[in-house]
């Protein structure tokens, strides 16, 4: 399996037991687990909604929303069963951190799980793992079984006469499930198709009921919360970003891999410290610094504190802690064209911006970058983009749309380099065959 | 069609997880395709009868997760990813490697032998880690040329 890394700067609080066998619940045990939903169940919900809105934590699926806010938001009578829903359908490209979580510590997510049932008064509770993560599915059911037969989970839980069932999820390929309302339908038995809101999942989700829905690395950070406290845990941040997140170096970096490390941490200390620097004596070009959806900032922009705020106010965002790192020999062009090839091929074509804009994009970028552009092909990229952004049911046209707006914008002079039939700088020679012209 | 004792295990533990009966359809299609090696028309057929649904409404379902195929693959499935990470680090050199290896032109293709089928895909998850392709369900990372002849040399070796 994959290999761990470690730097001195790091504050381990998720990753505190990778490497240390803790997916054995016998193990996960002496590590401390289990004693944060036994102290959850003691604390009631109002008192956990508190202490993890006290915690700063938001969101690590990309959105950072308000974990303890996003809680209080379900409402505590309801007809129908209210639902929990883990979301590791990790699928965004750059982000590799949940795969570590369910393969080094499954019980913290389910644990994280039960509390915000716990917490929501919800009494069942579903993990989904992405298809290709198989392997770590296998582990996660493991995880289940054992927690049943310890009796930490089904009738009763530790005593304290509430009913917690755990179950598991697998799905089959597909990147747009990770949105929250197609990962519903998913879990429902339907194609990923998102659903329009309002109304929203906390109020109308899973099956018609109220359904909390976090991200795996969220779920993972709750038990460890609980424990700490709230205040210990934002204190580990910056304001209004609690705690730690796990940042997934990839690309030219000379020790790619998984680090956690408090949000604010500066990028630039990421990439040169942290990740040993550019490799090859080649110098840094630009980073994409939260996952494929995000605009990218150049060697001047990396400056910046990695949090959600300060992401923002940078024209980006800190996303799903995927940090993609490009240096000086690679060709902008060539990385959105296999940018957009990806969102083209995941767009579900509910909607007509989205799909019609990947595919158009895809078209005029395979064409540009094979020396068949024009002058014109810049602005057009730029006028798709524009036209996709908030224009969809699901952020998924946003995801393909930012970053083809932060290349052209910032990296403009390297798209006027393909054009007149010039080869590509970087002799970077697809074997595509032109396309037709958007429109001259 | 009938099920393997397997899959009818598999099929009553599931069934009792959900309120309704198509919600295991995705996960459970999974399981089907790893016994038969792609969704047969009579496994389609099966599923709309038990999950109460049509068969078209099945294969509507099918058509929309990218790991679910109607067709035949190889016995082991290599699937080499080309998104940005690995693109950065060799992703597309390692697809060709593959293909030129297994003597495989076209995506999907299947070797001569019939034991290999060599797909494109999107991130696996294993950006860090890149250049990287799963064979079934397994993860073969930080890949290079010598280290992809020596995976497929142990598959082979297994059949």
């Amino acid at each position: 399996m994959a290999t761990l890394v470690s730097h001195p700067d790091e504050v381990k609080i998720v990753t505190s037991r990778f490497g240390k066998g803790a997916a054995n619940i016998d193990r996960y045990i002496e590590l401390d687990g289990y004693k944060a939903v036994k102290k959850a169940l003691e604390m009631g919900a109002d008192a956990i909604i508190q202490e993890m809105k006290t915690s700063n934590l938001r969101g690590r699926g990309g959105a950072g929303f308000p974990t303890g806010m996003k809680w209080s938001f379900v409402p505590k009578e309801s007809a129908k069963p209210k639902y929990v829903l883990c979301n590791g359908d990790e699928s965004e490209p750059g982000t590799c951190k949940d795969r570590l979580i369910f393969e080094h510590d499954p019980h913290a997510v389910i644990e994280g799980a039960m509390i915000a049932a716990i917490a929501v008064g919800a009494h069942k509770v579903y993990i989904y793992v992405r298809g290709e993560y198989r392997v770590l599915l296998e582990i996660v059911q493991k995880a289940i079984a054992e927690a049943y037969a310890k009796g930490f989970c089904g009738k009763n839980i530790f005593g304290s006469g509430y009913d917690l069932d755990v179950y598991w999820h697998g799905g089959a390929g597909a990147y747009e499930v990770g949105e929250e309302s197609a990962l519903m339908e998913s879990l429902e038995g339907k194609r990923g198709i998102p659903r329009i809101r309002p109304p929203f999942p906390a109020v109308v989700g899973l099956w018609g009921g109220p359904t909390v829905i976090n991200n795996a690395e969220t779920l993972a950070s709750v038990p460890h919360i609980i424990l700490m406290g709230g205040q210990k845990y934002a204190d580990v941040g910056v304001p209004r970003n609690g705690g730690t997140r796990l940042f997934c170096l990839s690309g030219h970096v000379a020790k790619p891999g998984v680090y956690e490390l408090p949000l604010g941490y500066n990028l630039k200390k990421l990439i040169y410290e942290v990740a040993g620097g550019i490799p090859k004596g080649h110098k840094l070009k630009a980073v994409v610094p939260g996952g494929s959806s995000v605009p990218c900032l150049t060697a001047d922009e990396v400056d910046i504190a990695l949090d959600f705020d300060s992401m923002m106010k940078a024209g980006t965002f800190l996303g799903s802690g995927g940090v993609i790192v490009l240096d000086d020999h690679t060709c902008i062009v060539k990385f959105a064209l296999r940018t957009i090839k990806f969102y083209r091929h995941e767009s579900c074509g509910w909607c007509i911006p989205c799909r019609e804009g990947t595919d158009w994009l895809d078209k005029t970028l395979t064409r540009f970058h094979n020396g068949g552009g024009v002058a014109k092909d810049i602005d057009n990229m730029k006028y798709l983009a524009d036209n996709m952004l908030g224009r969809t049911f699901c952020p998924l046209g946003d995801a393909a749309a930012m970053p083809i707006q932060g290349f052209v914008k910032k990296f403009r002079a390297e798209f006027e380099a393909h054009l007149d039939g010039r080869p590509c700088p970087f002799a970077e020679h697809p074997a595509i065959s032109a396309l037709p012209v958007l429109s001259h | 069609m009938k099920f393997s004792d397997q899959l009818e295990a598999r099929f009553a533990e599931m069934i009792s997880h959900y309120p309704t009966k198509r919600s295991l359809l995705v996960p459970f299609l999974l399981y089907i395709q790893d016994e038969l090696g792609y969704l047969t028309q009579e496994a389609i057929d099966e599923m709309g009868v038990r999950c109460e649904i049509t068969s078209l409404e099945v294969k509507n379902v099918i058509s929309y997760y990218s790991m679910l195929r109607t067709k035949p693959a190889g016995k082991y499935n290599v699937q080499v990813c080309t998104n940005i990470c690995c693109l950065l680090r060799g992703g597309e050199e390692m697809l060709e490697h593959v293909k030129n290896r297994l003597g495989v032109t076209v995506n999907k293709g299947i070797s001569q032998d019939g034991v290999f089928s060599v797909e494109e895909v999107e991130c696996i998850g294993a950006c860090s880690w890149a250049p990287a392709m799963q064979v079934n369900y397994d993860f073969h990372e930080n890949l290079d040329e010598n280290k992809i002849d020596q995976i497929l040399a142990d598959y082979r070796a297994k059949v």
